[in-house]
């Protein structure tokens, strides 16, 4: 995967949401959430990256910000070197125009049902994209392109699929329409934000191979957002790709799919793998975290954002946050447990015995 | 219409449980359509002992909230219950649930046999706090208030929860995951001896719903809980079920402990169905979809309703519809003509730590 030019590279990402004050609330500060800061990825041809976190930890954020849909608040984010938000504002030279890049970057939602329109048919779906992006088609050439493409997704016999309204189709059909649409645009990078978390279990494998086989025929990467484990591992691993862990915003492992899971650095990957339930008749136990609910992410942690439910913080944790380690090829982790000269196996141990409760987490 | 044959026999064979708290009997749930009629739920049997954790398992559609809904004599309107559930309290004394009074049946529940479900969002009302369900709920039921808030704030410590800061909140200022530690809380606030949970977990992320699911198990402990615990997610809940049951097509067609579900799999479904399941241990190669897909209520295909996906179907399967019989064990049941083949046509993808022989800490 080792291309010279990133298909698209964030530098110190920052996505800041500012909640606005109520009208006559003049004194307080506006509560900024922090939902990225300062993540730093790239993004290859033909790459596949899958981000995993808790709910609130920021994937999804980060994944629109990778795609263009979000502006960042801080830092850059260039598609083939070409800054995407200056090529929006007209901004210096724009060697590749918005218009270009909005088309090689696609989404697919976690919901296949309401991203399509409830009152059209599957073949006028698709077609607008066609209609707008390729004016020189003729209506023949479209339908061809659109019958072509439910076929290869394994829709047949396409010509009665593409008479169908959305309702018709089951979950996993639609969820294939959908790819199907962000298919047609050819584009360079696909998002998919949870987009197998609402099909039954039997189905998933089935939509990822579907996903990852098209990944190979059109050359497109995806940027997959789950928070399951085992259903990145299994993208990832078989795309050749990465596995990225967020929490509270901040990217705290990234590397090669097995490494990850076979050889977890930073403890809340393990907290992680621990959650990921397996088949093996094996106790689990307790959680291995000091408190299981996830800090405000208005008002998150000094230092390392997971002391507060870190099973191995120290003194050290608290005060200053961990830089990434390289702990192996294409292998991160921001844990000073990598650095055996680090001040933190000198400090005392964070415990928190008798409470049980998130504390400040979440006041007022 | 349907094309499916009532094969109603009165001497269905159920597992046997040494002291069970609910019988449930040809239990049977269906729907007048304009389309045809709809069984949603279709000849369920099983016995529930005291104090299990029993884990129903089966995709969306296979029927499984129904039975929930049954449980507590709750099925929607239009919809037709039939059958026989009978309660054991414990104390001697049976109760025929399907044959109850409106007021008895209000009793029943939450008092006896309480319910948890997916979604707590739509559970709580938006406009009262969280402390004024849990009055509102004593008060209905006669408990003294009092006595009641005091367990309540007990219950929710031992979720994890600051229970004054809980009962002071608005349903919208706690996150997800309180929301449904706290309707647990509430669901056993009464001490019911009976707790049914529809998906409790399925909205939350994986962490929280491992960290519930392992305060659960406490939970069920200290307050000599029977769970019944409804899922899609089979590996989810293996691991906290004393006994699994397996929903397709709205049949139960698989029942037995966890481990012998896990480990020795007989019905055709539920071997593909731990292959389909992506899973950190199994080999990326070996991870397979099950062709096809779940037949739709009104139009159950004749025979075994699995047939047309299943590799070892033939003609028995297509005109009869098996039985449950005994497998490996004498409660391990399920029901396929062909159990004795479905391991050699379905290798499992993982060997699971062997847990036949296993000895169970």
């Amino acid at each position: 995967m080792s291309n010279d030019e990133p298909l698209i590279s964030l530098n110190e990402v920052e996505v800041h949401f500012e909640e606005k004050p109520g009208m006559f609330d003049f004194f307080h500060d506006p509560d900024v959430v922090r939902a990225v800061d300062g993540v730093s990825l790239d993004i290859h041809e033909n790459d596949v990256v899958c981000l995993v976190g808790e709910s609130g930890c920021g994937k999804t954020t980060l994944g629109k910000t990778s795609i263009g849909l979000q502006r960042p608040t801080g830092g850059s984010v260039t598609y083939r070197g070409q800054n995407i938000w200056d090529a929006k504002d007209k901004k210096g030279d724009v060697d590749i125009p918005y218009k270009d890049i909005r088309r090689s970057l696609q989404i697919i939602h976690q919901d296949p049902g309401s991203s399509l329109n409830p009152n059209r048919r599957v073949m006028k779906i698709l077609e607008a994209p066609l209609r707008r992006w390729h004016k020189e088609m003729s209506a023949g050439d479209r339908r061809e392109q659109v019958l072509s493409m439910l076929e290869r997704v394994g829709m047949t016999p396409p010509d009665d699929y593409a008479g169908r309204y959305p309702h018709q189709l089951s979950g996993g059909e639609k969820q294939r329409v959908a790819l199907v649409r962000a298919l047609l645009m050819d584009p360079d990078v696909i998002l998919a934000d949870e987009a197998i978390s609402a099909l039954d279990v039997s189905l998933r494998v089935e939509m990822m191979d579907l996903m990852l086989e098209l990944q190979e025929q059109f050359d497109t990467s995806f940027v997959a957002v789950s928070h399951d484990l085992s259903n990145a591992r299994y993208f990832a691993a078989h795309g050749g790709g990465r596995i990225g862990v967020m929490y509270l915003g901040q990217l705290v492992e990234v590397g090669p799919a097995e490494e990850i899971i076979n050889n977890p650095k930073h403890p809340y990957t393990k907290v992680l793998r621990w959650a990921t339930p397996n088949l093996k008749d094996e106790d689990a136990g307790e959680p291995p975290v000091r408190k299981i609910d996830i800090p405000d992410p208005k008002n998150p942690p000094t230092g390392c954002r997971f002391h507060t439910r870190c099973p191995e913080a120290r003194e050290a944790c608290k005060r200053e946050h961990p830089p990434a380690y390289e702990v192996g090829d294409d292998h991160k982790t921001a844990c000073f447990r990598e650095d055996p000269d680090h001040e933190y196996w000198e400090s005392s141990e964070l415990t928190d015995d008798g409470e049980t409760t998130p504390s400040a987490a979440s006041s007022d | 219409m349907s094309t499916h044959e009532t094969s109603q026999t009165a001497s269905t064979e159920v597992p046997d449980v040494a002291d069970p708290i609910l019988e449930i009997r040809d239990a049977e749930v269906y729907f007048d359509m304009d389309r045809g009629v709809s069984r949603v739920l279709d000849n369920v049997s099983v016995d529930i002992e005291r104090g299990e954790v029993l884990g129903i398992v089966g995709e969306s559609g296979s029927g499984k909230s129904m039975l929930a809904s049954a449980l507590l004599d709750a099925v929607v309107d239009p919809g037709i219950l039939s059958g026989q559930i009978t309660y054991h309290p414990g104390d001697g004394s049976s109760v025929d649930v399907l044959g109850l009074e409106k007021e008895q049946l209000r009793q029943l529940r939450w008092e006896d046999i309480s319910m948890v479900f997916q979604g707590a969002m739509s559970s709580f009302n938006p406009t009262m706090k969280v402390g004024g369900h849990f009055e509102e709920t004593l008060e209905a039921h006669d408990y003294d208030v009092d006595a009641g808030m005091e367990r309540a704030r007990e219950l929710l410590s031992d979720l994890y929860l600051e229970p004054e800061r809980v009962l002071d909140s608005f349903p919208h200022e706690l996150s997800g995951g309180m929301q449904q530690r706290a309707l647990i809380a509430l669901s056993v606030v009464l001490e019911p001896n009976v707790l049914v949970m529809d998906e409790p977990t399925a909205a939350l992320d994986l962490l929280m719903q491992r960290s519930i699911l392992s305060l659960l198990e406490d939970l069920k402990e200290k307050y000599d809980l029977t769970l019944i615990f409804i899922t899609h997610d089979l590996p989810l809940i293996a691991e906290l079920a004393d006994r699994l049951a397996v929903m397709y097509a709205f049949e139960l067609i698989e029942i037995g402990t966890s481990d012998e579900i896990l480990g020795d799999a007989a019905h055709p479904y539920t071997r593909s169905l731990l292959n389909a399941t992506p899973n950190l241990d199994a080999p990326l190669s070996e991870m397979q979809a099950i062709e096809g897909s779940a037949p739709d209520p009104v139009n159950v295909p004749s025979g075994c309703s699995y047939h047309p996906r299943c590799p070892l179907a033939d003609e028995e399967c297509v005109s009869e519809d098996p039985e449950f019989r005994p497998t490996f064990t004498e409660n391990h049941q399920a029901a396929c003509f062909h159990w004795q083949d479905s391991a050699e046509v379905i290798p499992f993808n993982i060997e699971r730590s062997d847990t036949s022989e296993v000895d169970d800490e």
